[in-house]
């Protein structure tokens, strides 16, 4: 240490060392407030960008999406003619049956013919050609209206009808006479004819509920497609993860939180979970396939086995969850029912576990929000390429029988190579958030009003 | 253990370094700090003292206008370091800082080697354009803190692995390496052991040969021994200002006086 | 009788065992329930869990164990000479289950008697085309060893399936009678069925390393029967990925890693930058207001499908990507660099927007974990706000920053749809951003979902692959939390 009596020893303190006087700032101030100014424009910038990305997104979303909810109808009176229809004029059921959909084709050229002339419009196309604008579904909607109904052969009956796909386009302004010059799906001369008919109002674009809640179709027929089928798939998945993973994953963390002592297997356990909820879901999609269709033979692509393998990827978040909620409990609560003789297991169901819920009920449902959302293990196991056409008629038929989920019936939509298709595809995925968004603010709301704040 | 006499008669002499008029501080609605003007003196100790709540931290972060960084605190009044009025909008905090120093109550080393510690402050103020130049200012900084002897060997050890004691001054000498005029110190001897309050007092005692210093404390008997002035704040009121001496032996307040016998605090 | 009616039965017994041990936990304390030592709930429930759990655990566990004890002994009936050529024991055995499912099929429509399906013969029937009346396809013709194995199969099956009936209905009603026997008003039921309960908490939580064990096991196995078709050096030091279905293919993993690895490059340069920044002015700049805008809003990005995010790539990002750089003359720039819509770049710039709040989110934690005290030394010495942050938080907080890379960095590796959708199916080397390059993920979900027999090398690669990324994202994982754990001590 220095020596106390040297008073001022060493070069005395300067005096005006950082600039003569605070009001003016010296230039090497000036250049780290300027340094200080860009990097908050970076941090500016980097949220913006986020926020940019997250508004493009939505507006891709909504804009291309929109349009599936819409579908072009075609109003036609068609006359069922009893001559070919039912030849032998007794309505047997089983007569009627044998006319194929080719069979009601001409009626429906006859009743173009008709409108044709009820409107005075003048065209050069032939009835086939007139025919073609309607989807290709049009001859079995009359059949199946039909079989249902045998008396209404011999009647004029109104019907709406699916414009195809590609008049669909034009309305929706996807396709255009410059688009179509090499599509022989449909020629410039329909395509004015349908004008004419737009004009007249027997083709128009309303909304269209089938595409939420129909089936799938074939590739051929994307004015068809609809999403209802697979959102039953969903649905019945996630009745089988909220059967399994709440109740396991509460139980494990029940064990874990309350009753495990701190040695090695309990390590190892808590372990496990930190990586499986870091794990790929392929892996999951992987194990599934390998366990749960090789080797216990369950059937493929069928909701059970989705749900299994969701079961298994959402354990770990909802134990997770589950875990922070029975922490957030305070240990009062606990000694007091000890403290007037419960046991401990009776302490826990019967006190923590209720003042917990809350916290668990909002882990799970975000949980199953997360769920509702995976692709990439549904492919492995069989969700998609093919069509989710029948909707299953019973609980059972509903988990074992093959169906795809909403995620991969977009999938499966963007693989197909109709453009018709992507419109759905980003119709399918407003669909898909709206449910992800109602579950999230559910959860949100539910945590809000149920919270307690220890 | 110092000569009182001697030391007073020649803090008469000495310039007024900081003035403060009619401070008022609020957080928020609270109006924590109120009417308070005092001056402090260059080359000289300042204590301020009082029980705990009573502000004297508050008043001496607004030295340094370190309660900036607080969104609800509001300062009024003037705060004058050398004639100019610290609070002026023309005035960037950022170079009131180099010439007023604060150490914290706790050490507060960074996660970075002892030299990077002590050269932070100068490197960001550019007060050293060669490598030599900066080695300089940091021996000559660990010199000031009373520590040099014991870190030359391990300049680049990390500041966190030395003891309390030794944390603190080398918190201290970080401070001192900005070459301020003026050293702000909150309780700097809170959170250390006898024997390295003992040392950091010493090293207080030399520094005010170059510094300014002002020191929090919440000790009398640390105020008695290491400061020349002492001002005892109560509720937020500066209540008596005065020499050291005359307020623990004759205080003018009668709120003084119960504080320093042990009636309240 | 089938499991289902069997799992019922049991469940019914159950029940009946709760009302039954109640009633007898009642009935010896002479109706008066103070007298008992538990509550009467719990002798009812000792009783009904004593039926429950051993039948159904041994149920389970029959279920599980009995087709492999079956596959064993029916294999050995296969002598070596029966395998053709081309096949595998394996391939063979698939046929004898398929064989032995259609009779079960033909029995159940009862197309043939339980008899006719011992008897029947290759020599005598076409056992290819009478199944296939009843809609059962078979690939070949039935050869005899093939027959008669299958028949053994249903036989050993039948066999197997009745003594678990029996064990399970012996165990059911045996714990009935035993826990019955032991009520009464002295019995510790409480105790008792705690214990139970909380051997089933056990159970509940060992299901984490069951599934984790699972997912080793079953890759492992099928990666082992890939690398006795499949040499391993070539796997993980060729430089070909060409899987090609009538055999000899070429499978490396290393194209793959290069495309997985390249991809994740991209999406990290876009994330760690942006989401750094955001998070870094977030913590440290915001106030109140923008906070709470601000998080929310990036958190949803966080919370959007993967999928959605594919389908942005694939239909947005990749056509105006190959606008700019592609489509000659009419495109942006004027050039052909790009050919189509997949390329690195869609994905890696998509996959990169996805992990911008997870990276965002996680440095947010990390920073705000930097004590105050180390902020206000450094303010107080005169710093400005963003000195601070680089020389004096950041530094601080830079090991849980890298763990959080890392982390990211495994998201990415593993991350399936976007690759899918956004990055095409070739597998080369090349360092243009902008061709398509195929990732592990994308090659796992093509191979597995193909028509390819599932035996064959082209389809069990892709455990080999799922494996490989398994130990990688989990190597990443403990890197990351060794990291952050070692380095957080020099703070404390």
């Amino acid at each position: 240490m220095t020596d106390i009596s040297q008073q001022g020893s060493g070069p005395a303190a300067p005096s005006r060392k950082h600039g003569d006087t605070l009001m003016q700032l010296t230039a090497r101030t000036k250049r780290r407030n300027a340094a200080e100014r860009r990097f908050q424009a970076y941090g500016i910038a980097a949220i913006g960008v986020g926020l940019l990305m997250l508004a493009i997104l939505v507006v891709n979303i909504f804009g291309n999406g929109m349009g599936a909810f819409t579908q072009t109808f075609v109003s036609l009176d068609v006359e069922l003619l009893e001559s070919k229809l039912d030849k032998k004029g007794n309505r047997d059921i089983e007569d009627i049956k044998k006319v194929s959909t080719f069979g009601y084709a001409p009626l429906i050229k006859g009743a173009f013919e008709a409108k044709v002339a009820e409107l005075g419009l003048e065209t050069d196309l032939k009835s086939k050609a007139m025919a073609d604008l309607l989807s290709k579904s049009a001859p079995a909607q009359l059949r199946d209206y039909v079989l249902a109904d045998p008396d209404t052969i011999g009647k004029t009956v109104s019907f709406r009808f699916l414009a195809n796909s590609r008049v669909d386009g034009y309305m929706k302004g996807r396709v255009s006479r410059e688009s179509i010059e090499n599509d022989k799906n449909i020629s410039a001369a329909q395509l004015d004819f349908a004008d004419q008919l737009i004009e007249a109002g027997v083709i128009e674009k309303t909304f269209n509920p089938a595409f939420i809640f129909g089936a799938d179709a074939s590739d051929q027929r994307p004015e068809a497609a609809g999403m209802g089928v697979s959102m039953l798939g969903s649905l019945f998945m996630m009745f089988v993860v909220l059967a399994l993973a709440l109740p396991i994953g509460v139980a494990a963390s029940i064990y874990l939180e309350e009753f495990a002592a701190k040695n090695w297997l309990t390590d190892i356990i808590e372990v496990n979970i930190s990586n499986l909820a870091a794990v790929p879901s392929i892996v999951f999609g992987i194990l599934g396939l390998a366990v749960f269709i090789n080797y216990m033979h369950l059937p493929m692509s069928a909701p059970l086995v989705g749900g299994l393998v969701l079961t298994l990827m959402t354990l770990p978040t909802i134990i997770i969850s589950t875990r922070a909620s029975l922490k957030s409990v305070p240990p009062s609560i606990r000694d007091a029912a000890l403290g007037v003789g419960a046991s401990k297991m009776q302490a826990v169901f019967h006190h923590v576990l209720p003042l917990a819920a809350p916290g668990i009920l909002t882990g799970t449902i975000i949980g199953l929000a997360q769920a509702l959302g995976e692709t990439a293990p549904l492919l492995l196991i069989g969700m998609v390429g093919f069509i989710a056409s029948n909707a299953p008629d019973s609980v059972a038929s509903g988990l074992m029988d093959p169906n795809s989920a909403m995620p991969a019936q977009i999938y499966e939509w963007a693989k197909r190579a109709d453009p018709a298709f992507y419109e759905r595809a980003w119709g399918g995925i407003i669909i898909l958030l709206v449910f992800l968004v109602t579950m999230n603010t559910l959860a949100v709301i539910l945590r809000r009003r149920f919270e307690r704040r220890w | 253990m110092y000569d009182t006499a001697k030391t007073e008669s020649a803090v008469e002499q000495m310039e007024l370094k900081i003035e403060a008029r009619n401070v008022q501080v609020y957080y928020g609605d609270t109006h924590a700090i109120k009417d308070v003007n005092v001056d402090i003196e260059d080359k000289t100790v300042t204590a301020f003292i009082g029980p705990s709540g009573c502000g004297k931290s508050t008043f001496l972060r607004c030295l340094n206008r370190m309660n900036d960084t607080i969104d609800i605190c509001r300062v009024e009044g003037d705060i004058l370091l050398d004639g100019e009025d610290i609070y002026d909008p023309k005035v960037d905090p950022v170079q009131l800082r180099a010439k007023v120093g604060m150490v914290f109550q706790k050490p507060n080393p960074f996660p970075k080697s002892i030299y990077d510690n002590i050269a932070y402050g100068p490197r960001i103020h550019g007060l050293a354009r060669t490598k030599a130049e900066l080695d300089e200012i940091v021996e000559k900084s660990l010199r000031r803190g009373a520590i040099w002897d014991e870190v030359k060997d391990r300049l680049d050890a990390p500041g966190t692995g030395l003891s309390g004691g030794q944390q603190q001054r080398l918190c201290i000498a970080r401070a001192i390496a900005t070459e301020p005029e003026v050293l702000l110190m909150d309780e700097p001897c809170s959170a250390l052991d006898p024997i390295a309050t003992a040392q950091v007092e010493e090293l207080i005692d030399e520094l005010r040969q170059n510094y300014s210093v002002v020191i929090v404390t919440h000790s009398m008997q640390q105020a008695a021994r290491v400061s020349q002035k002492t001002a005892f704040f109560h509720l937020g009121n500066l209540v008596e200002y005065g020499e050291t001496g005359q307020i623990f032996t004759n205080p003018e307040d009668p709120r003084t006086e119960s504080y320093i016998t042990g009636r309240i605090g | 009788m089938p499991t289902v009616w069997l799992v019922v039965f049991v469940i019914a017994v159950s029940a009946f065992g709760y009302m039954a041990g109640r009633h007898r936990a009642l009935q010896s304390a002479g109706g008066d329930s103070r007298a008992l030592h538990s509550l009467p709930a719990y002798y009812g429930y000792n009783v009904a869990l004593t039926v429950l759990v051993p039948s159904l655990l041994v149920l389970a566990l029959w279920l599980f164990v009995q087709p492999i004890l079956v596959d064993n002994r029916v294999s050995d009936m296969i002598p070596a000479e029966a395998i053709p050529e081309s096949s595998t024991l394996g391939l063979v055995m698939s046929d004898v289950r398929r064989v032995a499912e259609g009779l079960d099929i033909a029995v159940e429509q009862g197309a043939l008697t339980e008899q006719e399906t011992r008897a029947i013969r290759t020599e005598f029937t076409d056992v290819r085309s009478r199944l296939g009346e009843l809609g059962v396809a078979l690939g070949a013709d039935v050869r005899p060893e093939v027959l008669q194995a299958a028949q053994r199969y249903r036989q050993i099956n039948a066999t197997g399936h009745l003594l678990m009936s029996i064990a399970v209905t012996v165990l059911a009603l045996g714990g009935l009678a035993y826990s019955y026997a032991a009520t009464n008003k002295d019995f510790r039921a409480r105790n008792v069925v705690e214990r139970g309960i909380l051997a089933l908490l056990i159970l509940a939580a060992s299901l984490a390393i069951l599934t984790t064990i699972g997912i080793v096991l079953s890759m492992l196995f099928e990666t082992t029967n890939f690398f006795r078709l499949h040499s391993w050096t070539d796997f993980f030091f060729g430089s070909t990925w060409a899987p090609n279905f009538r055999g000899d293919s070429e499978l490396s993993i290393l194209p793959l890693l290069w495309g997985t690895l390249y991809i994740s490059f991209i999406a990290l340069l876009v994330a760690v930058p942006i989401g750094l920044f955001a998070a870094v002015y977030l913590s440290e700049y915001a106030n109140g207001h923008v906070r709470a805008f601000a998080k929310p809003l990036l958190e949803i990005l966080a919370g959007i499908p993967t999928i959605v995010y594919g389908l942005f790539a694939l239909l947005t990002v990749g056509p105006a990507l190959a606008n700019i750089f592609g489509r000659g003359p009419e495109g942006l720039l004027g050039v052909e660099w790009m050919s189509g819509a997949t390329s690195v770049l869609t994905a890696g710039v998509v996959m990169g927007i996805m992990l911008i709040p997870f990276v965002s989110s996680l440095s947010d934690d990390i920073i705000n974990a930097v004590p105050q005290a180390m902020r206000d030394g450094s303010l107080g010495l005169g710093a400005t706000k963003s000195e601070t942050v680089r020389q004096v938080v950041l530094p601080a907080a830079l090991p849980g920053i890298v763990g959080a890379v890392l982390l990211a960095a495994s998201r990415a590796i593993g991350e399936t749809m976007i690759v899918v959708m956004g990055a095409g199916a070739i597998a080369k080397f090349s360092l243009n951003p902008l061709e398509s390059m195929t990732t592990i993920t994308t090659r796992i979900v093509s191979q597995l979902t193909g028509d390819t027999d599932f035996a064959s090398p082209e389809t069990l690669v892709a455990f080999a692959l799922g494996i490989t990324l398994f130990v990688l994202t989990l190597g990443l994982n403990v890197l990351a939390l060794y990291i952050v754990r070692k380095y957080r001590e020099q703070y404390e």
